[in-house]
C-alpha cells in the first residue's frame, strides 16, 4: 500500500499570470525528490497545459475571472509516485473524448492548437479527465519518478 | 525590470526573433503580435525563430510556431526554429510539426 508523504493545496484564481505560479509551485513541490530534469520539465508542462485549458475554455463565458478559481492538489507517495489534480467549476466538457483528441480545439485558432490533452498525456504516466457541463472538469495526472 | 521578450536582428534575407521569455498562453499574444508586425514590416525570406533563451514552453508555443508558418506564408517566407533544448525539441516532434511544410528545426 503506497503512503502519502506529502500534500499541497493550491487555490488560483483563474487568470493567465496564474499559470507560471503553478509551474513554479509544482516545481518546488517536486524538487525535493530531486527529479530528472526531463522529469521536472514534463511535469511543469502537464501542470501548464491543465491551468491553461481551466482559464481558457472552462471559464470562458464569465465575466468576472477573479470570482473563478483553479484548484490544484499535489500529493507525493513514497512510491516516488506525483499525483496533480486540477479542477474548475467551469462549463465542463461536452464530449471528452472527442476533446482530448490532438487537433481539437474550441479555442481561437493561433493561440491553441489542440495539442493540450495529448502534451498531458504524453508527459505523465496517466491521464484521467472527468467533466459534468455545467459543474466543472477534473484532470489527474500521475507521474512516477525514477528512483 | 522584466526582459525583453523578443529581441530582433535582421541578416541576409534573415529575420532572427529571439524570444526571452517562458512561452505560455499569457505570454504568447505580445510575443506574437511583436514578431507578426515585424515580420510583415521587413518581409524576410526566412523568419527565424529564436528559443536559446527560452527555458520554458507549453503547447500555446505550438500554436505560436503554427501560426508564424501561416503568417510567413503570406509573405512568401519560410520558418526556421533554432536553440531548441531537447524538452522543446520533445514537445515540437510530439506535435510533428517539424514535418510540416516551410518549416526547418535545429536543436542546441
Amino acid at each position: 500500500m503506497k503512503r502519502i508523504i506529502n500534500e499541497m493545496k493550491l487555490r488560483l484564481v483563474a487568470k493567465s499570470v496564474n499559470e507560471s505560479v503553478a509551474r513554479s509551485c509544482i516545481s518546488a513541490f517536486a524538487a525535493e525528490q530531486n527529479p530528472t530534469i526531463e522529469e521536472l520539465c514534463d511535469l511543469r508542462c502537464a501542470v501548464s497545459e491543465a491551468v491553461t485549458n481551466a482559464i481558457v475554455h472552462a471559464y470562458r463565458d464569465r465575466t468576472d475571472p477573479e470570482n473563478c478559481y483553479i484548484y490544484i492538489s499535489v500529493r507525493l507517495y513514497d512510491s516516488r509516485e506525483i499525483t496533480v489534480e486540477v479542477s474548475d467549476n467551469g462549463c465542463g466538457i461536452e464530449d471528452v473524448e472527442r476533446a482530448r483528441a490532438p487537433m481539437f480545439t474550441t479555442g481561437e485558432p493561433g493561440e491553441r492548437c489542440g495539442m493540450g490533452f495529448l502534451v498531458m498525456e504524453s508527459f505523465t504516466d496517466g491521464l484521467t479527465v472527468k467533466s459534468r457541463l455545467g459543474r466543472g472538469t477534473t484532470v489527474l495526472m500521475r507521474k512516477i519518478l525514477k528512483p | 525590470m522584466e526582459r525583453e521578450e523578443v529581441c530582433f536582428t535582421t541578416r541576409n534575407n534573415s529575420l532572427v526573433a529571439k524570444i526571452g521569455c517562458e512561452v505560455d498562453h499569457h505570454t504568447a499574444k505580445r510575443v506574437r503580435e511583436k514578431i507578426d508586425s515585424e515580420l510583415f514590416m521587413t518581409k524576410p525570406e526566412v523568419l527565424v525563430l529564436d528559443f536559446s533563451e527560452v527555458r520554458f514552453m507549453d503547447s500555446s508555443g505550438l500554436a505560436l510556431i503554427l501560426g508564424r508558418v501561416e503568417c510567413a506564408g503570406v509573405i512568401g517566407a519560410r520558418v526556421h526554429l533554432s536553440g531548441l533544448s531537447p524538452q522543446l525539441l520533445k514537445l515540437v516532434k510530439l506535435a510533428g510539426i517539424e514535418k510540416i511544410k516551410n518549416l526547418t528545426v535545429s536543436g542546441g
